[in-house]
């Protein structure tokens, strides 16, 4: 579908490249723990940050990661553009591909909008949330998170409960987590579980949530009230809470609990957990710059190169 | 009025010649022999003394195929396709009739717009158009058309496609009235509340693609609502562009307790999966009904082989490239059909062996006729000419030398296929030559 310098499906990534990206993260996570948090590795590149739709933490940690970088970033929002003016995505792409940017991160309320960027530009293409459809940068961050909170990623149980149906998180991850060797189960209202979920993702399916038992992590999704249109895939958010809203009384010893934010609190997640330091999700928004750091460098290195992580100790020693 | 004058074609010079030695092939009238066919001024038969000689060795004749079901976008959005362009589309595909849904924009829904667009295909149409008028106002679901004034005006059929009428006492009364303005209801089945803000199949890939599903029952409880209401009223209905093996149970129940149905499928549902949606290309696998299942596609061959499905129709569907550059949830449904339909199913379906050609040939011609109550071709001696002359050895790729179509949405873009119409001639008139 597009070049392997575009990351547009975590399926395209293979179990060494996103060992690769992590490992390049870790190294990452290093630099950034000096005084100095910037090194001068993408200098002269350019990277274009294109959000159709709202965000805070991609948004902010894509920035932050090509600049910390140094790389010339800037970011388009759709608000206050011509895109506001009625130009369609292909118009916005073309003009912005026009000057010559190395790379892309699109965020985009529909399904394959990033796909349909792709063929618009020769820019390298990240893609930074798709409607529902995949969010390859956030499922890495979780991997990160996990990888460093427990130590390994093989043998997993990842439980992600609650809204499946509108979750990008839960579907990139889902695949991420599984090229990695870890179990992934989908535990949801039945009204929020997406028919096929356990044949095309390859998950494990409940309506019960008791069944979090068995998880290592216990991965709370967000009640995504923008995309659920009028007639609510469930009675009350009261309702859900009491069934679904992950509290410590839900939980066992030794389970961690991750968020992508951002929380409803009281909803899918009480607020004490929220405020739990256990928790891992400010973990989760750490762990997204030096992520997004990884896979930018990536992007951009020479394919031909020595490896990449080989590349950043030696910039590192130099 | 005469169900002979529902299609309308420009007037022309008659054709005259002769193709020598090709396989003649008709099997809704029993042909299917190797020998010479003679077209004089127009119409089968006659002394092929003087005339223009075709070496037909190794090419296939057979009655003009016809399309129950196409979209030629006028009035409205001519830059897409209008009459002269999608019916050289159809030509060139071996096509002699086609029949144009209404929802155009304006949609075809009195009959003012209906003769206007009859005086058009009179001077664009280079085969047979027909042209379907609305079920209900505006295809607003609310108010019937006048039907029997259009019926006498020559309408091929009616139909709310793309809007199904969803309020099920209106469509009880469509169908009530058709037993005065006698015109075939062709449907567009779609339970529009459970297909709501989805964009492919429900089922596992559209779970792992994320993408907002159409389930297959969206379409069959709308066709068991529509059977039951057909037979309580003792009418006839059509039901269009079958995807869902769930249908084809509901069509077949219903043949069996003697119901008046009639069924369609289209070769992108005959050749395409949901699995084929990975690339999130809407211009060439965005269409509604989506492409369904393995499972669903397989029913539909079976169903289309042991007659529970009537015919092929391709719902061409042409829109412009922008309209299509769209991410995958937010462009328009519709692919094109008419110049790969039979290259397609000939290619992938009789060429391996699952499908007899004798029976695609049926299902094209008379079989797709006769659900619309249109003409039926014929290669038999004294009969109008309407016959496509193809080279079932000739190999081409879609798209590559362009398309007639003003449009390019073709679900077969690329593809390379086996199978190409030489000659289409339609009323009697040389309407296509390669």
């Amino acid at each position: 579908m597009s070049s392997r310098r575009s990351l547009i499906a975590i399926g395209d990534l293979s179990r060494d490249e996103i060992t690769r990206l992590l490992d390049l993260g870790e190294r990452f996570a290093e630099v950034m723990s000096r005084d100095v948090k910037k090194v001068p590795t993408l200098r002269g590149r350019t990277v274009i940050n294109l959000f159709f739709e709202a965000s805070t933490r991609t948004a902010t940690s894509f920035e932050l990661a090509g600049k910390r970088l140094s790389a010339d970033v800037i970011n388009v929002k759709a608000s206050g553009s011509s895109v506001e003016k009625g130009e369609s995505l292909k118009d916005t792409v073309l003009t912005l591909a026009a000057y010559q940017p190395d790379v892309l991160v699109i965020r985009h309320a529909a399904a394959g909008a990033v796909a349909a960027a792709a063929r618009y530009t020769d820019a390298a293409v990240v893609n930074a949330g798709d409607g529902k459809h995949e969010h390859p940068t956030q499922a890495l961050l979780d991997l990160y998170t996990m990888r460093k909170a427990i130590g390994r990623l093989e043998g997993l149980h990842v439980a992600y409960v609650g809204d499946v149906l509108h979750s990008r998180v839960a579907r990139s991850g889902a695949i991420a987590l599984q090229t990695m060797g870890a179990t992934v189960s989908f535990i949801a209202p039945p009204t929020l579980l997406p028919r096929g979920a356990a044949e095309g993702l390859g998950v494990h399916t409940s309506h019960d949530i008791a069944d979090i038992a068995d998880a290592d992590v216990v991965y709370a999704l967000r009640m995504q009230h923008e995309r659920m249109g009028k007639g609510g895939f469930v009675p009350s958010l009261r309702e859900y809470a009491t069934q679904y809203g992950i509290g410590h009384h839900r939980l066992r010893p030794g389970q961690r609990v991750m968020h992508a934010g951002p929380m409803n609190r009281g909803v899918e997640i009480t607020d004490q957990l929220a405020d739990d330091p256990t928790a891992l999700v400010t973990a989760q928004v750490e762990g997204g710059m030096v992520v997004r750091m990884a896979v930018l460098y990536d992007l951009l290195s020479d394919p031909q190169a020595v490896r990449a992580t080989d590349a950043v100790t030696e910039m590192m020693a130099a | 009025m005469n169900r002979d004058k529902v299609l309308v074609q420009r007037p022309g010079p008659r054709a005259s010649l002769v193709v020598r030695n090709a396989r003649l092939l008709d099997p809704a009238s029993g042909i299917d022999i190797t020998d010479d066919i003679v077209i004089r001024d127009g119409y089968i038969g006659g002394d092929p003394t003087g005339l223009e000689e075709i070496d037909g060795t190794g090419l296939l004749v057979v009655p003009g195929f016809v399309d129950p079901h196409v979209h030629l976008r006028t009035p409205g959005r001519e830059d897409t396709e209008d009459i002269g362009s999608g019916s050289r589309a159809a030509a060139a595909g071996g096509y002699v009739a086609i029949a144009a849904m209404p929802n155009t924009d304006p949609p075809v829904d009195d009959a003012q717009d209906l003769v206007r667009l009859r005086e058009l295909a009179a001077r664009d149409a280079v085969i047979g158009v027909g042209f379907i008028c609305a079920i209900t106002k505006g295809q607003q679901g609310s108010e019937l058309t006048e039907a029997a004034e259009l019926a006498e005006l020559g309408a091929a059929a009616l139909s709310d496609d793309g809007h199904p009428v969803s309020n099920a006492a209106v469509f009880r009364r469509a169908l009530q009235y058709q037993h005065l303005a006698k015109l075939p209801l062709a449907l567009h089945e779609e339970d529009i509340d459970l297909s709501a803000g989805g964009a492919m199949h429900e089922g596992a890939v559209s779970a792992r693609l994320g993408v907002g599903g159409i389930p297959a029952v969206s379409e069959s409880v709308a066709v068991a609502r529509d059977i039951a209401l057909a037979s309580y009223e003792d009418a006839r209905i059509h039901i269009c562009h079958v995807s869902a093996r769930q249908t084809v149970d509901e069509v077949r129940l219903g043949k069996a307790r003697g119901v008046h149905v009639t069924a369609e499928v289209s070769p992108h549902h005959l050749l395409l999966v949901d699995e084929d949606c990975e690339s999130l290309d809407p211009a060439t696998r965005k269409m509604n009904p989506p492409l369904r299942s393995t499972a669903d596609r397989d029913a539909l061959l079976a169903a289309l082989i042991d007659g529970t499905i009537d015919c092929i129709a391709t719902d061409h569907a042409p829109h412009g490239a922008s309209e299509k550059e769209l991410p995958f949830e937010e462009a328009p449904f519709g692919v094109t059909g008419l110049e790969t339909a039979f290259a397609s199913l000939y290619t992938h379906l009789v060429l391996r062996g699952k499908l007899p050609l004798e029976i695609l040939v049926q299902r094209m011609t008379a079989d797709a006729a006769r659900v619309l109550e249109l003409p039926v071709p014929t290669l038999t001696e004294g009969a109008v000419a309407n016959l496509a002359v193809i080279d079932p050895t000739a190999k081409w790729v879609v798209g590559a030398d362009g398309f007639q179509s003003k449009s390019r949405n073709s679900a077969f873009l690329d593809a390379k296929l086996v199978g190409e119409v030489q000659l289409t001639i339609a009323g009697g008139q040389i309407a296509w030559r390669r």
